[in-house]
């Protein structure tokens, strides 16, 4: 898998201790571990805005390396984030789906969800160079 | 700044980085972010280079998530200093463009703008760079929820501790 290849490369994705599961055919999925010093408010307790914005794109940027064959390393034109509830103290997933690839620009669109995939905590959309 | 102090909750604070406006944070302990210069309205935060955080192992340039952490932190205290009284607040979204690659080795500077404080919703702009705020790497648009829930706010109390409001 050239995506779990890609988080074992990059530094910061071990920082965040993500790891990629096993497509199911619906799309690459990564997990962010918890962990105590992700903490961005400790009176909920929640995760770092920060760091949710920072899973999203991460999650983006190894669904399109597993997802194509590009030789390169993709690299952010831009990236937006929705956060659409708090996020807990626990494990959270993404999804990432390629909505458009073209010959120079890829559209990813990027999903993480907590206990139910129903119930979205953060949505995210960016343009990579190829 | 004896009417900026009255008028804002943070104004107390009001000149360089305030260490209680960022210490309580365990991520920003964990990334050794530091507090730059609070002002009304704006602030500008410092986050250090460090190897763990690289996105491309072979330029050694920071991964842009990072960056998001920056300025996202950047932004809510932008937000906090344009407050007459400290509330909860929570990043609604955010959008980050990447402009160039950030130089290897060098520190990261964020600056957010809150440039139009609602009654519920915050409008923040911002840019970061690594040698001269007139050469940005990256450029931020974010909005944020005022009294964002009923909690107290882990600013509130912080500064609250130690006197500040």
């Amino acid at each position: 898998m050239r995506g779990r290849r890609a988080l074992e490369h990059i530094p910061y994705a071990r920082f965040l201790g993500v790891t990629l599961e096993e497509d199911d055919g619906d799309g690459s999925i990564c997990r962010l571990p918890f962990r105590d010093d992700l903490v961005g408010n400790a009176a909920l307790p929640a995760l770092h805005g920060g760091v949710v914005g920072a899973f999203l794109e991460l999650a983006a940027l190894v669904g399109l390396i597993d997802q194509t064959d590009s030789e390169r390393v993709p690299r952010p034109i831009n990236f937006s984030v929705n956060y659409l509830r708090s996020v807990g103290p626990r494990e959270t997933r993404a999804r990432a789906e390629i909505v458009k690839q073209g010959r120079r620009i890829a559209n990813v669109r990027v999903v993480a969800w907590q206990d139910d995939p129903a119930k979205p905590v953060a949505a995210g959309i960016g343009n990579f160079l190829v | 700044m004896a009417s900026d102090e009255r008028r804002y909750a943070l104004g107390a604070l009001f000149g360089t980085g305030a260490a209680e406006l960022i210490e309580h944070i365990p991520h920003c302990r964990r990334l050794g972010m530091e507090v730059v210069r609070v002002a009304p309205r704006e602030a500008t935060v410092r986050l250090p280079y460090r190897e763990e955080l690289v996105g491309d192992p072979v330029r050694k340039v920071v991964f842009g998530g990072v960056i998001t952490t920056l300025l996202d932190h950047a932004s809510g205290l932008a937000v906090f200093c344009s407050l007459p009284e400290l509330t909860a607040i929570a990043t609604l979204d955010l959008r980050i463009d990447y402009l160039r690659a950030a130089e290897p080795g060098c520190d990261l500077v964020g600056r957010a703008e809150c440039y139009k404080l609602g009654a519920q919703v915050a409008f923040v702009r911002g840019s970061a760079w690594d040698r001269s705020p007139d050469d940005p790497f990256a450029s931020l648009l974010a909005t944020m929820m005022v009294g964002a829930n009923t909690t107290l706010s882990p600013m509130a109390r912080a500064v609250r501790e130690r006197g500040g409001t």
